[in-house]
């Protein structure tokens, strides 16, 4: 059972990328995370959010929603990040350091990397057409 | 976010004022070209002494400016980077091709 939870859907626009990982830190701060601690969520929660929007929408739309839903059991935090756009083909392709899709565009392909280095646990659900889910999972012991 | 541009001695210093993301990557990239090639500047210098937030956005941003600036002989240089912005320097391995110095003239002084 969850202690407590929280869901937020927005669209998928850049000017979220930011009021997404700040409401995050936000609800965590129930936790007394570390400075750095936080600034790692945070990160982690920027890097999905930015992915939903640019790899999983790739176009603007007016029904683009992204989600994120906040739990915490004890001291772990629990954040999934849910778009239902594009999906990924090979997800361990795309899970490695310096793989992306979008060299274009000036991506490093590190997205993922981060993510893993930053939180405890990193599940990535995806289904062609359907869309992407992220799980991300951390231990906040301040 | 800010974006303030300043040259020094053949240096445009880039000072970023705010957050690091995929928004505000975007008109970093465009501010720094179009300052850097209005200035006649050499190299480019990012101040991160007011930044408390960079994900990967910024990696390839910096990236493509180290990119851009070695086709015209320029070189791309770090300063003033925090415990936040330092992680993420580490983990992609900016710092192996980006030179990082405290301040802005250690990297004057570079060379001498
Ligand atoms: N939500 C998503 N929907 C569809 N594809 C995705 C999604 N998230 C990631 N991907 C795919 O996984 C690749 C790797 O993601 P990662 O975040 O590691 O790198 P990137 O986004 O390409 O670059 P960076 O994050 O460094 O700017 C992407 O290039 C993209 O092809
Ligand atoms: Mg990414």
């Amino acid at each position: 059972m969850f202690e407590n939870k929280m869901e937020l859907s927005f669209l998928a626009k850049s000017e979220n990328e930011a009021f997404a990982r700040v409401a995050v830190a936000a609800f965590m701060t129930q936790l007394n995370p570390t400075l750095a601690e936080a600034m790692e969520v945070k990160t982690a929660v920027s890097e999905a959010v930015t992915n939903a929007i640019i790899h999983g929408y790739e176009q603007m739309g007016p029904e683009n929603m992204v989600s994120v839903t906040c739990r915490l059991v004890g001291k772990e935090m629990f954040v999934e990040i849910a778009d239902h756009g594009r999906g990924i083909a090979d997800i361990d392709q795309a899970r490695e350091p310096l793989y992306t899709s979008k060299p274009e565009m000036e991506r490093s392909g590190m997205g993922f990397t981060v993510m893993e280095e930053f939180m405890d646990g990193l599940e990535v659900v995806s289904e062609l057409g359907r869309g992407t889910t992220i799980i991300l999972r951390k231990l906040i012991d301040g | 976010m800010d974006i303030k541009c300043t040259e020094r001695n053949g240096n445009l210093v880039v000072r970023i004022v705010g957050e690091i993301d995929h928004h505000s990557a975007d008109r970093i990239r465009h501010t720094a070209e179009r300052e850097f090639y209005n200035s006649g500047a050499k190299n480019m210098v990012f101040d991160f002494a007011h930044v408390a937030f960079m994900d990967s956005s910024g990696i390839g941003m910096i990236i493509g400016r180290y990119k851009e600036l070695k086709k015209v002989g320029g070189k791309v240089y770090a300063i003033n980077i925090g415990p936040e912005v330092n992680r993420i320097f580490d983990i992609s391995g900016l710092r192996k091709i980006i030179p990082c110095y405290a301040s802005l003239d250690e990297v004057a002084s570079e060379g001498r």
